[in-house]
């Protein structure tokens, strides 16, 4: 087996494992509130965070991409309408690519 | 659901992205597929792809890959007293996790809710990411850029849409969002890829240190933790 199909498997196996752990975990745990407010705010934080990071980062870097940016920024506004899911998702991308088609970004 | 099936197409696009990637950075095909099939998260399967094309050991690369793999078991952990699986199906729930399908489900006003939208976004979701992938790894260098069409964007605006009901929510919710945002933006030039996510837990963890939850019976009645609903 070549180093590529282990690494390619191993992390197969780590990721799923990683998604059944916090399935398994002893019901009593979540009986603790402050375990389940901090459950309950974690995946906010992590979505924030990942939010944040694939609008201003590439990598390592941190990246100034304005057609990115405005793309976002257009789905705020659509979220802030009261827009339904997929208006905001089209806003968003649309305002993105209109903006690099127009050579921004 | 309709949404939560829109949300699977719309976000399993960027497999395309993904197989292209994969198979740039020297992986096979087949490689690339299993890749999608067996660990099917993709911030993490675009971590692997990304450390081998830049050159890096596939032990780091693995190692960063399940190291951002490690919120999945946070968001299961959430999802666990939602879902209620039992027995093997568990076995099947557990790969259904994922950024996506976590956020649909919170989503949702009640628990019968979100258990649909769990399995709808992880249905729609593992159905276009895989055929998405496999176009994408056999058209390498043959469609044009992602981002030309805006498709970088899709993820963060999803990721943003769905966690704005939670923003509303409360302040101690807005609290680790910012929190969160802030923590992965300062830690990006000085982590590898995919650490920032991770260390944005923390916020949750200050937070809810800060804020004592409510006392058992009390029920803040927020949306999507299940308790409204039973």
């Amino acid at each position: 087996m070549s180093g590529a199909w282990f690494a390619v498997l191993a992390t197969a196996a780590g990721c799923y494992g990683l998604k059944l752990a916090g399935l398994t975990i002893p019901e009593r745990l979540l009986g603790n509130r402050w375990l389940r407010r901090f459950a309950e705010l974690v995946p906010v934080a992590l979505l924030a965070a990942l939010v944040a990071v694939q609008a201003g980062a590439k990598g390592s870097m941190l990246v100034f991409d304005p057609a990115r940016l405005a793309g976002l920024a257009a789905g705020v506004v659509a979220l802030m309408l009261r827009a339904p899911f997929l208006i905001v998702i089209i806003a968003a991308a649309g305002t993105a690519a209109v903006l690099r088609l127009a050579g921004i970004g | 659901m309709r949404d939560g099936i829109l949300l699977g197409l719309a976000v399993g696009v960027s497999g395309l992205a993904f197989g292209a990637a994969a198979v740039s950075a020297g992986l096979s095909v087949w490689q690339t597929c299993a890749l999608s099939l067996l660990a099917y998260t993709g911030a993490s399967q675009f971590a692997l792809a990304g450390t081998i094309a830049a050159g890096g050991s596939l032990l780091a690369g693995s190692a960063g890959a399940i190291l951002l793999g490690g919120r999945n078991a946070l968001y299961s952990l959430r999802l666990t007293g939602l879902l209620k699986v039992r027995g093997p199906a568990r076995l099947l729930a557990a790969q259904g996790v994922t950024d996506e399908s976590t956020a649909f489900a919170l989503a949702q006003p009640d628990r019968a809710a979100a258990r649909a939208g769990f399995r709808a976004v992880f249905a729609s979701l593992y159905l276009t990411w895989n055929v998405a992938t496999l176009a994408g790894a056999i058209g390498a260098g043959r469609i044009g850029s992602p981002q030309s069409f805006g498709l970088d964007v899709v993820g963060p605006a999803a990721f943003l849409a769905l966690i704005w009901p939670r923003l509303a929510a409360g302040r101690a919710e807005r609290a680790a969002a910012a929190g969160g945002a802030a923590i992965a933006i300062a830690a990006t030039p000085f982590l590898p890829p995919g650490a920032p996510i991770i260390l944005a837990a923390f916020a949750a963890l200050v937070v809810t240190l800060a804020s004592p939850p409510p006392a058992p019976g009390t029920s803040a009645g927020s949306a999507g933790d299940g308790r409204a609903a039973s």
